[in-house]
C-alpha cells in the first residue's frame, strides 16, 4: 500500500482506536438527576458520612451556586447545563467488600480488560492498586502489607469514616472550598477517590496507584484525593484515567490535595487517558481538575509527572507551593492533542520560602485541528530569597491545521530571585521522518519513536512500571496523524 | 538486480534527472561521479523512495518489482538500503533504540520475529567493534552532537546490521580521516557478495583504491555521460570534470 492510501485507511479506522471504549454492562444506581442540595445529601448519605462533612459539601454547595464558571483559558465547548447530569452512580448492591473473591466478576474483568489486574497474586509488578468506578472505590489492593509499614492507603469515603481526625485535618487546606469553580463543585459532590497517609520516617514499600474509570452514562465523575506525607516519609503515587466512547460529553471535575511536610517527598503521576471524542470531535470527557500540593515543610519535595493523551478538554494546572525553606517543586508534562481536542494545561510555581527551587518541562505535542496551550505561573514571594526556577517549554506540531500557544506568567519579588525561561516550537521534520521510512520503520511508528524522542525527558520521570505503558500511548494517541 | 530506463526525475516542478540509464547485475559494485548539483543525491533518494521525488518518466525495476510501487519502508524491508550523504539527528531517540526499532520493523514486514533486546544488544556490539562505533554513542541520540565522520561510520554500521541486497552509499567517504576510510571500505568489502549490489557515489578516486568497483558512471546534469572501469576514476582525477563532461555535450 502506499502512504497515501494507508494513511486514508487508518484514518478511516481511528475512531475504532480508543480500546478502552467499551461499557461494561452492570446494574447501577444513581442519585436523580440534576443538582440541588438534596443531590448532595443524597451522596452524603449513600456514603455513611458524619454530620462535619455534610456540613461541608452544603457549605461549598452553597458557595458554588454563587459563582461563575471560569473562562479565561483558550478552550471553547458547549455551555454545560449542570442539572441534565448525574452526579452519583455506583454498580448495585456492592457494599465494599473485605476480600476481592467478593467483588462482582464484571467488575474485575473490567479492569482485567483495562490491563489492571487486580487479583493480588496476580499483580507480578508490586503496585498497589484503588479501583474506583464511576462513583464508588469498588477495590483495594495490597492493604494488609501497606498496614503493615502503617501507610493508610484507601478510598477517601472509607478514610472520613475511619481517619476523621487526619481528613479533618488536611482537607481543603491545600484547595480550599473556595478556590475555584470547579473545586468548589467537587467539595459538594465529590464521590470517591483516594486516601494517603504515610507516617513519619516511612518509605512507601510499593507504588501506590488508583485507577479511575467512569462507566454510567451521563454521569460526572467527582474524585476527591488527599494525600499527606508525614516528615521524612517518601511515596511514589500513579494515576490511570478511561472511559467508554460515547457521543455525549461527560464531566470530570476532581480535586487532588498533596500535603508534605518536612523533608518528606511525593511523587505524583498521571497518565490520563479519558476518551478524548471521535476524529470529528463528537464526544469525550471535559476533563476540570485542580490539583495542588503543598510543600509545607521544609527541604519537602513535590514532584508531578503528567502524561495528558485523552479528554475533549483538558484545563488543568498541578502546582506546588514552595512554603518550606529549601522545598522543591517539579512539573513534567506530556500533553497531546489531536484531532479537535482542546488541553490548556501547565502548572503554578509558588515560591514562599527561602532557597526553594523549582523545575518547569513541559512537552506539547498537537496534530489534527487541535489546540494546545501552556499556561504557567511562577511567582517569587518577598520572602523566597535565593528562589530559583528553570522552565522549559517545547511544543511539536504534526500537520499544519493545529495550534500550540505558550502562555508564561512570571512574578517577582525578591531581587535575589533567578527565573529561567526557554521555549521552542518545532514540527516533525521530512528529513527525520524520511529517515525513518528509509531505515524500514513505517510511517506511524517512525511519528511514534520521534515524539517519544521529544518527551523523554519527562518520560523518564514516570515509574518503571508504567513508562512502557505511556511509551505505547503516546504512539496510539498520535496514529494516522502524518499524511 | 537493478535496472533504471529513461528516468526522469522532478523536484518541486524542477526536472533534475533527464534520461537516466544504468543497470547493476547481482555481485557488482558500481561507482558513481559527477560534479556537484549533477543529480547523485537525487537519484539516491528516488530509489528510496523519498516524498516529493516525483518520477516523469522512465522505470526502475528491482529485482523484476517495479521500484517506485513500493513504499520506503517496503523498499528497507526488501533490502535497498541508502547510507545518506546528510545523515538526520532525531533528538531524544538513542542509537541503540533506533537500530533496535528499524532492524525488527524490517523483519516483522518480512514476516521474520522479532529479535529480542539482549539479542540485538549482542549483534549491534559484535558490528560496531568492527567499525569502531564506541559503546558511547550507542547510547546517544542519533546523530545529535555526532561529529561528520562519526555520523558516516553509523551509517556504514547500519549497513552491517542491516545486510541489505542493494546498498547506495551517498558520499560515505566525505568527512572521514583515512584510518576511517579504511574502516569503512573494510566494512564494504566484508559485505561485497555474488547476491548483492552496490551503488558507490563519491567525488574522490582514493575510496575507489580501496573499494574497487566493477564500473564507474559520470553523472552530468542528469544524465550519464561516460563510463568506464576503474581507470576512469583516474582520468577524471587527472582532467576534471569539464574535459569529459563537454566531450558528451
Ligand atoms: N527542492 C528542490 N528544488 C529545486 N531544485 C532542487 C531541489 N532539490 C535539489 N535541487 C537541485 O537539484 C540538483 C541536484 O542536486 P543533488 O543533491 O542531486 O546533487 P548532487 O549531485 O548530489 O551534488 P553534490 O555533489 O553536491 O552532493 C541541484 O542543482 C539542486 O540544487
Ligand atoms: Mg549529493
Amino acid at each position: 500500500m502506499s502512504i497515501a492510501a494507508e494513511t486514508k485507511s487508518q484514518v478511516a479506522e481511528l475512531g475504532e482506536k480508543y480500546k478502552y471504549g467499551f461499557v461494561t454492562d452492570i446494574e447501577m444506581e444513581r442519585a436523580p438527576k440534576g443538582l440541588s442540595e438534596d443531590t448532595v445529601r443524597y451522596i452524603s448519605a449513600k456514603k455513611g458520612e458524619p454530620d462535619w462533612m455534610l456540613e461541608w459539601r452544603l457549605g461549598a454547595f452553597k458557595r458554588w451556586q454563587a459563582m461563575t464558571e471560569p473562562k479565561w483559558a483558550r478552550v471553547h465547548y458547549p455551555k454545560i447545563d449542570y442539572q441534565n447530569a448525574y452526579y452519583y452512580a455506583a454498580p448495585k448492591n456492592t457494599p465494599k467488600k473485605q476480600s476481592l473473591d467478593e467483588v462482582d466478576p464484571k467488575l474485575l474483568e473490567t479492569y482485567k480488560k483495562l490491563g489492571i489486574p487486580l487479583h493480588e497474586q496476580m499483580a507480578l509488578a508490586g503496585v498497589a492498586v484503588d479501583a474506583v468506578f464511576d462513583s464508588v472505590s469498588v477495590a483495594t489492593t495490597f492493604k494488609e502489607k501497606l498496614n503493615e509499614a502503617g501507610v493508610i492507603f484507601c478510598p477517601i469515603s472509607e478514610a472520613i469514616r475511619d481517619y476523621p481526625d487526619l481528613v479533618k485535618k488536611y482537607l481543603g487546606t491545600v484547595v480550599p472550598v473556595t478556590d475555584n469553580y470547579f473545586a468548589t463543585l467537587n467539595s459538594a459532590v465529590f464521590s470517591d477517590g483516594t486516601f494517603v497517609y504515610v507516617p513519619k520516617g516511612v518509605r512507601c514499600p510499593m507504588e501506590l496507584s488508583t485507577y479511575f474509570r467512569i462507566n454510567a452514562s451521563e454521569t460526572g465523575q467527582f474524585e476527591r484525593t488527599l494525600i499527606i506525607a508525614d516528615e521524612d516519609s517518601y511515596v511514589s503515587y500513579l494515576e490511570g484515567c478511561t472511559a467508554p466512547k460515547r457521543d455525549e460529553n461527560q464531566l470530570h471535575a476532581a480535586v487532588v490535595e498533596l500535603i508534605a511536610l518536612d523533608n518528606a517527598e511525593i511523587k505524583y503521576s498521571t497518565v490520563q487517558n479519558w476518551y478524548p471524542g471521535d476524529e470529528n470531535g463528537l464526544g469525550g470527557i471535559f476533563n476540570f481538575v485542580t490539583k495542588r500540593g503543598d510543600c509545607r515543610g521544609k527541604k519537602s519535595k513535590i514532584s508531578w509527572t503528567q502524561v495528558e493523551t485523552g479528554s475533549a478538554i483538558t484545563w488543568k494546572y498541578p502546582s506546588c507551593i514552595l512554603r518550606g525553606d529549601e522545598s522543591v517543586g517539579e512539573f513534567y508534562s506530556i500533553a497531546i492533542a489531536n484531532h479537535y481536542q482542546q488541553a490548556d494545561t501547565g502548572t503554578k510555581m509558588i515560591h514562599l520560602g527561602a532557597n526553594t527551587r523549582s523545575r518547569i518541562i513541559s512537552k506539547g505535542i498537537s496534530a489534527g485541528k487541535a489546540q494546545n496551550t501552556y499556561r504557567g505561573l511562577v511567582s517569587v514571594y518577598g520572602k523566597a530569597k535565593n528562589a530559583r526556577n528553570y522552565t522549559q517549554c517545547d511544543s511539536l506540531l504534526i500537520g499544519g491545521d493545529c495550534g500550540a500557544h505558550t502562555v508564561p506568567y512570571i512574578e517577582s519579588r525578591n531581587k535575589t530571585a533567578r527565573i529561567e525561561h526557554e521555549a521552542t516550537t518545532s514540527k516533525i521534520a521530512e528529513d527525520q521522518l524520511f529517515y525513518c521510512l528509509a531505515r524500514g520503520i513505517p510511517q506511524d511508528e517512525a511519528v511514534s519513536l520521534i515524539v517519544n524522542g521529544f518527551c523523554r525527558e519527562v518520560l523518564q520521570q514516570l515509574p518503571m512500571e508504567f513508562a512502557v505503558e505511556a511509551q505505547k500511548l503516546v504512539g496510539i494517541s498520535l496514529e494516522g496523524s502524518v499524511g | 538486480m537493478l535496472e533504471i530506463k529513461n528516468l526522469h526525475v522532478a523536484v518541486d516542478g524542477k526536472e533534475i534527472l533527464k534520461g537516466l540509464n544504468l543497470s547493476i547485475g547481482a555481485g557488482e559494485v558500481h561507482a558513481i561521479m559527477g560534479p556537484n548539483g549533477s543529480g547523485k543525491s537525487t537519484l539516491s533518494y528516488v530509489l528510496a523512495g523519498r516524498a516529493g521525488y516525483d518520477i516523469t518518466q522512465g522505470s526502475i525495476a528491482y529485482n523484476g518489482e517495479d521500484l517506485a510501487a513500493l513504499a520506503p519502508e517496503e523498499r528497507a524491508a526488501k533490502g535497498v538500503f541508502l547510507a545518506m550523504q546528510y545523515p538526520v539527528e532525531i533528538p531524544g531517540v538513542t542509537t541503540m533504540t533506533f537500530l533496535k526499532t528499524a532492524l525488527n520493523s524490517q523483519r516483522r514486514a518480512r514476516g521474520e520475529s522479532d529479535i529480542d533486546a539482549v539479542g540485538v544488544l549482542k549483534l549491534v556490539r559484535a558490528k560496531a567493534k568492527t567499525l569502531n562505533v564506541s559503546e558511547e554513542m550507542l547510547k546517544r541520540a542519533l546523530n545529535v552532537g555526532f561529529s561528520g565522520g562519526e555520523k558516516k561510520r553509523l551509517e556504514i554500521l547500519q549497513m552491517a546490521i542491516f545486510e541489505p541486497k542493494l546498498a547506495i552509499l551517498d558520499e560515505t567517504d566525505s568527512g572521514l580521516d583515512i584510518d576511517a576510510l579504511r574502516l569503512v571500505a573494510e566494512g564494504v568489502n566484508a559485505l561485497r557478495d555474488p547476491s548483492r549490489a552496490m551503488l558507490v557515489i563519491t567525488h574522490y578516486q582514493r575510496l575507489l583504491d580501496y573499494i574497487v568497483p566493477d564500473r564507474i558512471h559520470v553523472l552530468a546534469k542528469g544524465r550519464i555521460v561516460a563510463e568506464g572501469g576503474k581507470e576512469l576514476a583516474l582520468e577524471l582525477e587527472a582532467k576534471g570534470y569539464e574535459h569529459i563532461v563537454g566531450q558528451a555535450a
